[in-house]
């Protein structure tokens, strides 16, 4: 699939994440917006992934570690064909499988309960080391916030990766530059975070997290040790007036900002 | 079917662990040991020696140890993961809550030197907390074998049982106290005296302390149920209701904060199927004195003597 095709998918499922969250009155719609491109290029472009076998011992891996933002991986999952479509107007409902965090229990395509910040990276080493114990040939990708890097089980995890050598792990930092109550500037600023990861001896890329063809050039790199992409995007993404405002990480749109949010993304369409 | 309490030979159940992973490991290309640079303390020595690529040493950190265990799991491996009671229950919970237990991760969490064992050390060291911790957990059993038999036993059955557990062992030496041969069923406890003026009820390391307490109470001439309840969760309800009906008087004993523990459990299915009086002995809800296991086993009134005067006690409430 060609760059201007999945930004296309990027922007229906930007949409529908916001039409989900506006009708679920609760969501995560900041992180989500900022995430979007990278989904739809991990499922549309990277991974090898089959919907009707999600289980497949030799499927890539995906764990979303900022387990916040479900709803956009819901929408990704759904379009991609794991999950109904129409399933998303149950987002948040009494029973529905899709609750504010992923239950990989419940919903095929996910891997792993993810929710608590930290997680995620763990596990995706435990499942690249699987791989090489293995000899499995998959690919483990995770995405983690750039403010969950604060969490002090991620560097226990970068650590190993890099001992155990897994040149088959790609760790994605959706480097949004805010968490919920402030920018990380502001709390515990971890930027510039490529001179630290190179310190744990990782190769890193740094692109434009919002760029679709830079998205998927460093996601489909392959090289010798773990691979770090610092994706700069913006949180609020493709909505004007969320983008770059703390309060959106995770404000519901009131039925004008909407409309207007609605507009504005159809436009793009 | 009274149990050989006098065998005088005492055993690291830690060595059964061992043996049996070893041995279900050569059979079992898929099981990987994980440990936080604990490969003495877990006694993954041997196991090292003949299957180094599947020892994964993360190094001293617990909570990537749970997190890599159920990647592993989901990558097609059985993992074993090992450390220190007390540092993998207690720094990493919320790994085993979300990543094991809600997940349902297919991984065996392997608490050593639990309780009491790290003595001497203190209370950083004790683990006497990881009852409670876990067993409000769902989808994981909790497991304290009592001997090296029903050490070996049970970690066969975590390697065939499709599902996370959490096996709590001790480091503390016990004699054989169950039959050899004998096979682990989760939920089911282990009837080693028969009784009916009051029951005795414990696992790990206590199990062989309240036997000697019931041929005490025999000696006075009260004839004790003896129950070894290894398996914390899921509890086996029909013999502890039983144990009230039959016996009217039941007393627990545990390697334990008598809060949330195996006292609490026991007491959980008595108060709501069939009252009767109770006494929960284990620690009391301090930090523990400097001491051996064993001293402050008995220090907080588990000496087997003290276990028999307690249960004697109770009666006289019956």
């Amino acid at each position: 699939m060609d760059t201007t095709e999945l930004e296309r998918i990027a922007r229906q499922i930007r949409l529908r994440d916001l039409q989900a969250v506006f009708e679920a009155g609760a969501g995560h719609i900041g992180g989500e917006m900022s995430v979007i491109d990278i989904l739809t290029a991990l499922y549309f472009r990277v991974l090898n992934v089959w919907p009707d076998q999600p289980t497949h011992p030799d499927r890539d891996r995906f764990v979303l570690s900022k387990g916040h933002t479900a709803c956009a991986l819901y929408v990704t999952l759904a379009k991609r064909g794991f999950i109904p479509e129409e399933e998303i107007s149950t987002f948040l409902q009494p029973h529905s499988r899709l609750n504010g965090h992923p239950n990989c229990n419940k919903v095929p395509g996910v891997e792993t309960n993810t929710g608590p910040l930290g997680h995620g990276l763990p596990v995706a080493i435990g499942m690249a080391k699987a791989a090489k114990l293995s000899g499995a040939r998959y690919h483990t990708y995770v995405v983690t916030g750039d403010g969950e890097m604060q969490e002090g089980s991620n560097w226990e995890a970068i650590m190993a990766a890099a001992q155990f050598k897994l040149d088959n792990l790609t760790l994605v930092i959706d480097h949004n530059r805010f968490q919920q109550g402030a920018a990380l500037a502001e709390t515990n600023d971890l930027a510039p975070l490529r001179p630290k990861l190179e310190a744990f001896d990782w190769e890193v890329t740094e692109i434009n997290g919002n760029n679709m063809s830079e998205v998927v050039s460093a996601l489909e790199h392959r090289g010798l040790r773990p691979h770090c992409i610092v994706a700069h995007t913006n949180k609020g993404h493709g909505i004007s007036f969320m983008q770059d405002r703390v309060d959106w990480h995770h404000k519901v749109p009131s039925k004008e900002q909407y409309q207007t949010a609605l507009a504005e993304l159809s436009e793009a369409l | 079917m009274n149990a050989p309490i006098n065998a005088p030979k005492l055993y690291d159940c830690r060595d059964a662990f061992a043996a049996t992973l070893e041995r279900l490991a050569a059979e079992n290309e898929t099981i990987v040991a994980v440990c936080n640079d604990s490969v003495g303390s877990s006694k993954l020595g041997g196991f090292k020696a003949k299957f180094a690529e599947r020892l994964v040493n993360v190094g001293i950190a617990e909570q990537n140890m749970v997190g890599v265990g159920a990647g592993l799991a989901n990558g097609g491996r059985l993992p074993f993961v090992c450390a220190a009671a007390p540092f993998l229950t207690g720094r990493s919970l919320e790994q085993i809550k979300a990543d094991i237990s809600y997940s349902n991760a297919n991984v065996k969490l392997v608490g050593i030197s639990s309780g009491l064992a790290y003595g001497e050390l203190g209370p950083t060291h004790h683990s006497i907390e990881d009852f409670a911790w876990t067993r409000v957990l769902p989808n994981l059993p909790v497991i304290a074998p009592c001997d090296r038999i029903e050490t070996a036993a049970a970690v066969e059955w975590a390697a065939a049982y499709a599902g996370p557990c959490f096996l709590r062992l001790s480091r503390v030496g016990v004699p054989d106290l169950l039959p050899e041969g004998h096979k682990f069923e989760l939920g089911k406890a282990n009837l080693l005296r028969q009784g009916f003026d009051v029951t005795l009820i414990a696992n790990g390391t206590l199990t062989h302390r309240i036997l000697k307490a019931a041929e005490i109470l025999a000696d006075r001439g009260i004839n004790a149920r003896v129950l070894n309840l290894a398996t914390v969760r899921p509890i086996d309800e029909d013999a502890i209701i039983a144990a009230a009906k039959e016996t009217g008087a039941i007393v627990t004993a545990e390697e334990h904060s008598i809060f949330g523990g195996l006292g609490s459990a026991v007491a959980e299915v008595v108060v709501d199927n069939a009252p009767v009086p109770m006494k929960r002995l284990g620690v009391p809800g301090i930090y523990a004195p400097t001491g051996s296991a064993e001293f402050l086993l008995d220090e907080f009134g588990m000496a087997p003597s003290a276990i028999a005067d307690a249960a004697q006690s109770l009666i006289s409430r019956k």
